[in-house]
């Protein structure tokens, strides 16, 4: 626990200073890791505590971001309102999405997710009366005393930090121990008499909110938004960053997604082949490491202290 | 019923039909590997290029060929090459042919660039015919005869060969087949390169009439989805089904619902989950 705190509280001081050290581009980069960081937290409590791979998460992020840009440059409403709209927004379709996706497991789920997020692209990209088609929707959206890089900065690591507080005060909550129960076996839950499909409604749906809010703090930050906040790449690379942190630690969300913003810039700078790098580290990581980095480092402390490492599924 | 309601029918039938041969390869892997390849969509774009650059030099019959034969072996080689490294597990599967879709559809990015491409078609598909008084193109009705010969042919493949009564025993229960003396690798090799080659010959047909792009993979492959979840894995009549069922709906929403065609397909696929989980036809694995 204490170590756990130290971890936490060092992390917190690190995205602290940055700012003070960076320069603004850097400053960027550090508020979409923060803002993906939580994305993939998202992605991560279904994924390594309920054993739920959603690939429908981009989804719940891009339709948030809609609706706040929808709400502050079309129907000329308060960002607050706008940013409150979206994550009710992204909560209720993570709901409907709970009622068809939580009677299913495995590939099916993730089948299934990505089916469903693949209408709400479709949507977004052909109702272009409303969502600005192909275009997009863009608008000076900030609320104005965040409109410089540091305040809101500022704001979004405390939005993500409360969040990530949230998320691990939930997943070890007994309502987390009884998910993690139904990961690692649901008929047992089942005969203990835990009601499996509401927790795993209840998962989706808070799962939802956390993606929203990082939808709409991006809205926020890009001040624009198009069908490829909502596309499947999106989803994609919300899990690969969970992935790649290691599914089941929220703490690898944050490495996770520190990990693959920096290379997206970084090789972005020198080649346009991005989807390519994303691509073959997804092979790459699947092949040889599929418990990710926090997950693999776990595992070999684990084994160090000779007892059997506990490898959830990614 | 009116003209118009009879050609939406038949384009939603001859859409059906594509989608039939394009969901007719997944199903089958999915039945027998249980693996969803998601990189279906890509080897289906994949197809519809290499079509259309050899029918653009040596027509429409050799495109066809030579999609088949290259998409066929990449999926060879995509199940020899990598899958075989993550082998028995489910998950990590999906997501090594989600990462491969990526690498294909950045790499067809690279060589064919974002343009438009359609597949040229021989003269003799060209132009419209009558259909029971209206006019129709040709070459659609030309897709809808190949989606029902293909399906005939699986279903003699699956019924009356010993391949197919492999397949047949795997999809059941591989590892009693192994038992039994089955080189089962070589039938999941075969299968897969099966189902690879059905996504090359649609990428060819169906980029002669619905155009070839970036994105258009993933188009086909939510199709796709929408047809194996409605009819059920590794179900060739189930894929039937969900094709013309999808087809249609597709058809008649984008007449109805033009802004939200997309959804209306999604609509019974929710209903048929919420009654039958495995799909129409699907068995418990």
């Amino acid at each position: 626990m204490t170590r756990r705190f130290l971890v936490a509280a060092s992390g917190l001081l690190v995205f602290a200073v940055a700012p003070l050290l960076l320069p603004t581009y850097q400053v960027s980069v550090a508020t979409q890791v923060l803002i993906f960081a939580m994305l993939a937290m998202a992605v991560d409590i279904l994924a390594g505590f309920a054993g739920r791979t959603s690939l429908g998460h981009g989804a719940l992020f891009g339709v948030s971001a809609y609706v706040t840009v929808y709400w502050v440059a079309v129907e000329g409403g308060s960002p607050w309102v706008g940013v409150i709209l979206g994550v009710l927004a992204a909560t209720a379709l993570a709901a409907v999405f709970a009622l068809l996706a939580i009677r299913t497991s495995g590939v099916y789920f993730l089948l299934l997710t990505l089916a469903l997020g693949m209408v709400v692209w479709g949507v977004c990209l052909r109702w272009s009366t409303v969502t600005g088609g192909e275009n997009g929707l863009r608008g000076a959206i900030r609320p104005a005393g965040l409109a410089g890089q540091i305040p809101f900065y500022y704001a979004v690591l405390a939005v993500a930090a409360v969040a990530g507080f949230a998320a691990y005060r939930f997943v070890n909550s007994p309502f987390g121990l009884t998910l993690r129960g139904i990961r690692d076996g649901e008929s047992r839950m089942r005969s203990l008499g835990y009601n499996v499909p509401l927790h795993l409604f209840i998962a989706f749906t808070l799962s939802g909110t956390l993606a929203g809010t990082a939808g709409a703090l991006s809205a926020l930050f890009n001040e624009f938004v198009s069908p490829a906040t909502v596309s499947l790449a999106q989803s994609v690379q919300a899990l690969l960053m969970a992935i790649v942190g290691g599914i089941g630690t929220l703490a690898g969300a944050v490495l996770g997604a520190g990990v693959i913003i920096t290379l997206e810039n970084t090789v972005s700078a020198y080649t346009e082949r991005w989807p390519t790098v994303m691509g073959s580290m997804f092979v790459l990581l699947m092949i040889f490491a599929p418990e990710g980095i926090l997950g693999s480092s776990r595992a070999l402390l684990l084994r160090r202290r000779q007892s059997t490492p506990e490898r959830p599924n990614p | 019923m009116n003209g118009l309601n009879l050609f939406g029918l038949l384009n939603g039938l001859t859409f059906a039909a594509l989608l039939f041969v394009v969901a007719a390869g997944f199903t089958l892997i999915f039945g027998l590997l249980r693996i969803v390849n998601l990189a279906h969509g890509a080897l289906y774009l994949l197809g519809g290029y290499t079509g259309f650059a050899v029918a653009s030099r040596a027509g429409f019959a050799a495109g066809i060929v030579a999609a088949m034969l290259v998409v066929g072996l990449v999926g060879a080689g995509l199940q020899a090459g990598l899958l075989r490294f993550v082998r028995g597990y489910e998950l990590r599967q999906v997501l090594l042919t989600l990462g491969v879709a990526f690498i294909l559809n950045d790499l067809g990015l690279l060589v064919w660039g974002g343009d438009t491409f359609t597949v040229p078609i021989p003269a003799a598909l060209q132009g419209a015919t009558v259909v029971a008084g209206v006019y129709y193109p040709k070459y659609r009705l030309f897709v809808l005869t190949l989606g029902a010969a293909v399906f005939v042919l699986l279903w003699l493949l699956l019924n009356r060969t010993r391949l197919g009564a492999l397949i047949r025993a795997g999809v059941d229960d591989a590892e009693t087949t192994e038992a039994m003396g089955v080189n089962i690798q070589r039938v999941f090799l075969l299968t897969f390169a099966l189902g690879a080659t059905l996504a090359g010959l649609g990428g060819v047909v169906g980029g002669a009439f619905l155009t070839l792009y970036p994105g258009a993979d993933s188009e086909i492959l939510v199709f796709s989805l929408a047809v194996v979840i409605i009819g059920g894995r590794g179900s060739l009549a189930g894929a039937a089904v969900g094709a013309v069922l999808v087809g249609l709906l597709n058809s008649f929403g984008q007449v109805l619902f033009p802004e939200l065609a997309y959804f209306v397909i999604f609509g019974p696929m929710a209903a048929i989950l919420a009654f039958r989980p495995l799909g129409l036809f699907g068995r418990a694995a």
